[in-house]
């Protein structure tokens, strides 16, 4: 079977200097749920946005569940609808309640009605386990929740891949379970997930593969217990004798 | 509230029914004499001394009668200047962002040209030069009356104004917003529409309304070219009745009792815009 996203000799370079992706092969197969781990400013933020083209790559290919999104005749919004993201900050609709910011694109891009928009909206809210908040604005929930809000956002338009940048990086320590609960049990349905993350503890519940990421090329990949246990590369070993110190 | 009693109870609890002395407990408010706004009872006192004197005065009778009826011009020169503008700016704002090329440099280049003349000599060059030889050039020689093209000249410099309005308002947005659009599939358009510009026109209202009062004293600019408005008439009542203090004592009076009447306009409706957005940072 083919895989759901693969990332061919991905290259991404900024300003004509700056390599943050140096050219990276990855294939993740439809139901993997795989965790990119690797030191800050070593490209995993970038590698994940090429995925779904939020960076255009410099050169190399994306192709996300058959249809290459570097080929221009490919519709990219319509490519971006099947594939969610969740990113550190958030980025809830200030100016909309969190009903509206889980409608609009239900309503803007997959064409349902109010009724069906809201019907899906209120099912996803229970679902991250805030049925009570549809009427609430952003600002008015907890870190935790409102990103909880955005899962719900991007679950919302039933896509077939999520992908998460550091989604606990900016949350308060006791709200970081909540997420992490959401996002170990989408795992456990299927969902083919990308996962940037330094939390250890989900990537061992919830990875099928990890990835360690450095300077923009991937150094080592394998099952999450091979690669903390058991790392190949120094640099791998050097990054978890750090961040596994504590 | 449930639970003990609240530190306002507390004190008038001691104060009032203890037998322990009267403590007087800090405030840090202000008392409500110091809130009240006076500047606005002083503005309105003005108003209205300067009302009693145009309108009671005998003096002031032939002033009245000359120098009113460019009122409405001035209006009607305000709301249709500001209407242009505001389309010429959204124009001129968001080619400056666009990703085109063209649009970029031309959006910039005017603005930068706009901002680089003063405004009076802006006015003669697109009034009596450059919007005539546009409708030379059409086809259409002095098919735009003086009036419309004074107005249009008015319209085009605050475009420019207001166009870098609507350029910061859009960018002072983070950009994760755009990107959080675009990855649930929305259009660049679309999330301009739904995301941006929504929370953009809070940034972008204010300035807006200090333009629109701009343009309503910049109206009085528009005299110098025979258009007869308020300034335009009040000078030429004066230079032919030699009625000085009259005629120009009863065009500020107008002038400013119609500033102010737009400012409280142009603030209750920026009260209602906020009042539909409560739960917004
Ligand atoms: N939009 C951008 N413009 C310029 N440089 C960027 C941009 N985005 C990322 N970079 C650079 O690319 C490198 C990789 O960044 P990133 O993918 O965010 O790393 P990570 O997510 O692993 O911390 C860094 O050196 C960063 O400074
Ligand atoms: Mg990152």
């Amino acid at each position: 079977m083919s895989p759901m996203i693969e990332l061919r000799n991905v290259r991404k370079t900024f300003n004509k200097t700056i390599h943050a992706v140096a050219g990276v092969d990855l294939e993740v197969a439809e139901g993997e749920v795989v965790v990119i781990v690797g030191p800050s400013g070593s490209g995993k933020s970038t590698v994940l946005r090429c995925i779904n083209l939020l960076e255009v790559p410099t050169s190399g290919d994306v192709i996300v569940d058959g249809r290459s999104l570097m080929d221009a005749s490919t519709d990219l919004d319509e490519a971006r609808a099947e594939m969610g993201m969740v990113f550190q900050g958030f980025n809830l609709f200030p100016h909309l309640t969190v009903l509206d910011n889980i409608t609009l694109a239900q309503k803007k891009v997959r064409g349902r009605d109010t009724a069906e928009a809201e019907r899906v909206a209120h099912e996803q809210l229970a679902r991250v386990g805030i049925p009570e908040k549809a009427d609430s604005y952003p600002r008015q929930l907890s870190g935790g929740q409102q990103q909880r809000v955005a899962i719900a956002r991007s679950l919302a338009m039933n896509p077939k891949i999520m992908l998460f940048d550091e989604p606990t990086s900016a949350l308060d320590p006791e709200m970081i379970k909540e997420v992490l609960d959401v996002i170990v049990e989408l795992a456990a349905t299927g969902m083919t997930m990308v996962v940037v993350t330094h939390e250890m503890g989900f990537a061992r519940a919830a990875a099928d593969r990890v990835v360690f990421i450095d300077e923009g090329l991937i150094v080592e990949t394998g099952p999450p217990e091979d690669v903390f246990t058991n790392p190949q590369s120094d640099r791998t070993k050097a990054f978890f004798d750090k961040i596994l110190a504590y | 509230m449930a639970g003990g009693p609240s530190l306002q109870s507390a004190g008038k609890y001691r104060g009032e029914d203890s037998l322990l002395p009267y403590t007087k407990i800090r405030n840090e408010s202000e008392p409500p004499w110091k809130n009240q706004p006076y500047w606005a009872y002083i503005v309105g006192l003005v108003i209205l001394a300067m009302g009693i004197k145009v309108f009671v005065d005998v003096d002031y009778e032939l002033a009245r009668k000359n120098i009113f009826p460019g009122i409405w011009l001035t209006i009607r020169a305000t709301i249709i200047a500001f209407g242009l503008a505001l389309l010429i700016s959204l124009i001129v704002g968001l080619g400056q962002i666009s990703k085109n090329v063209v649009a970029k440099n031309l959006s910039r280049a005017y603005i930068e040209i706009v901002r680089g003349i003063p405004v009076l000599p802006l006015i003669f060059v697109l009034a009596l030069v450059i919007i005539p030889d546009i409708s030379e050039a059409a086809g259409a020689p002095n098919s735009v009356p003086t009036d419309l093209r004074a107005i249009l000249a008015l319209a085009m410099i605050y475009g420019a104004y207001m166009a870098e309005i609507i350029r910061g308002g859009v960018q002072s947005i983070p950009r994760g917003q755009m990107e959080a659009g675009r990855a649930l599939g929305l259009s660049s358009r679309a999330t301009m529409r739904s995301v941006i510009f929504p929370q953009a026109a809070r940034a972008i209202i204010p300035p807006m309304a200090n333009d629109f009062i701009a343009i309503l004293k910049d109206t009085s600019l528009l005299s110098i070219l025979g258009v007869l408005e308020i300034t335009r008439r009040a000078r030429q009542y004066s230079a032919s009745s030699f009625k000085f203090p009259e005629a120009f004592f009863t065009m500020t009076f107008v002038y400013l009792t119609l500033v102010i009447g737009l400012s409280i306009l142009l603030s209750m409706f920026e009260r209602r815009f906020n009042r539909d957005r409560v739960g917004e940072r």
